[in-house]
């Protein structure tokens, strides 16, 4: 999922002092997995957003909506009936969702509440880590499952280099080594082979390397 | 400020801080009127929502009195309790408030002096901060006006 994290109030704060009128979405979907712009989080920012303005003595009129997904026009048109009592949106979904909203309701500014972070999946509760760089050409198949795109600190795609040591990362001792998980997991299947292949320069037009990547399936439009 | 009586919500579970608060009464030990209780059926059940609602509607501190530390009744939610007021103490210092008035609390359903104690000290802490920043606004705006 895409995984986000709340910005700094601060910055919030300067986005929306010229306005009093304020739409705050949250969306359904992977910020509400990884708890920061689904519906709770709606209400606690926007409570933050009152302490802040109730200390300067104002007050702020803020409207919660939590859309199913922010980053599909049939819920983005959900807000329409809203929009005409705004000054302004603020959108906690990720980069998608705020762009999805901003394209559709193009007089009303739009501000982003989070910062979206990276592909992840959830190793603990409360932790996330990154697990894909959307590349476009996946390779999990041969390297046992784990990917050296998103895991290698150097993307490296014929690793370890000489910055492994004990199985962890140069950059830091709290991260693995791709190559050297890679190797254990191909060991453990018997296909030790694989990692002899040395792997061709990868093309990374896919990866966006060629531009804003797009996916068309006719069968599904209507 | 010197008449300033705070307002406390304190946030406390059935099964130790409340029943303190009850002993505190059997034993005729007295504490502050300023504190507000609010039973919950286990700390685990109050969320950062709820803390940031009683600040918004005006309360000058609020605390969480939960269990002992091992000691709570659903396993963890003493625990959990203490890690959203830490958050939430975060969100206020964002905000410019003193991340003092809000505070986690532990003890057992037969300390009720303790409970009465706790009360004492915290509504001491608070009246020593001052008004929330909410009313400190309300007041420096009358005092204005009558000056």
């Amino acid at each position: 999922m895409i995984t986000a994290e709340q910005k700094p109030l601060k910055e919030i704060i300067e986005y929306i002092s010229p306005y009093n009128r304020i739409l705050l979405v949250g969306c359904n979907e992977c910020v509400t997995v990884c708890a920061a712009g689904g519906r709770k989080e709606v209400g606690l920012l926007a409570s933050a957003l009152h302490l802040n303005c109730l200390k300067q003595g104002k007050t702020i009129e803020i409207k919660e909506l939590t859309l199913e997904r922010q980053c599909d026009p049939e819920y983005v048109e959900e807000l329409v009936s809203e929009i005409g009592r705004v000054d302004a949106i603020v959108s906690m979904a990720c980069g998608c969702g705020v762009q999805s909203v901003a394209a559709r309701y193009k007089e009303t500014p739009v501000f982003p509440a989070v910062n979206t972070k990276f592909m992840g999946a959830s190793v603990a509760q409360g932790i996330w880590e990154e697990r894909c760089k959307g590349c476009g050409d996946c390779m999990l198949g041969i390297t046992g499952g784990i990917c050296p795109v998103a895991r290698c600190s150097k993307h490296l795609l014929n690793g370890p280099c000489g910055g492994t040591s004990y199985g962890m990362c140069e950059i830091s001792p709290d991260v693995e080594c791709a190559w050297c998980l890679i190797w254990e997991r191909l060991k453990a299947l018997g296909m030790e082979k694989r990692y002899e292949e040395i792997m061709e320069a990868k093309d990374w037009r896919p990866a966006g390397g060629g531009g804003p990547r797009k996916i068309i399936r006719e069968d599904l439009s209507l | 400020m010197e008449n300033f009586e705070p307002e406390i919500v304190a946030f406390c579970c059935h099964y130790c801080a409340y029943t303190a608060a009850d002993m505190a009464g059997s034993k005729r030990i007295s504490y502050p009127p300023n504190v507000k209780i609010i039973r919950v059926p286990c700390t685990g059940k109050v969320d950062a929502i709820h803390m940031m609602k009683a600040f918004e509607k005006g309360a000058d501190g609020v605390y969480v009195a939960g269990c002992l530390e091992g000691d709570c009744h659903f396993k963890n939610g003493n625990t959990r309790a203490g890690y959203r007021v830490a958050y939430v103490q975060k969100i206020l210092e964002e905000l410019g408030w003193e991340k003092d008035r809000l505070a986690m609390i532990t003890m057992s359903a037969g300390m009720g002096e303790r409970f009465a104690r706790t009360a004492r000290e915290f509504t001491e802490k608070i009246k020593e901060l001052g008004p929330s920043p909410i009313k400190q606004f309300n007041t420096d705006t009358h005092q204005q006006a009558a000056g």
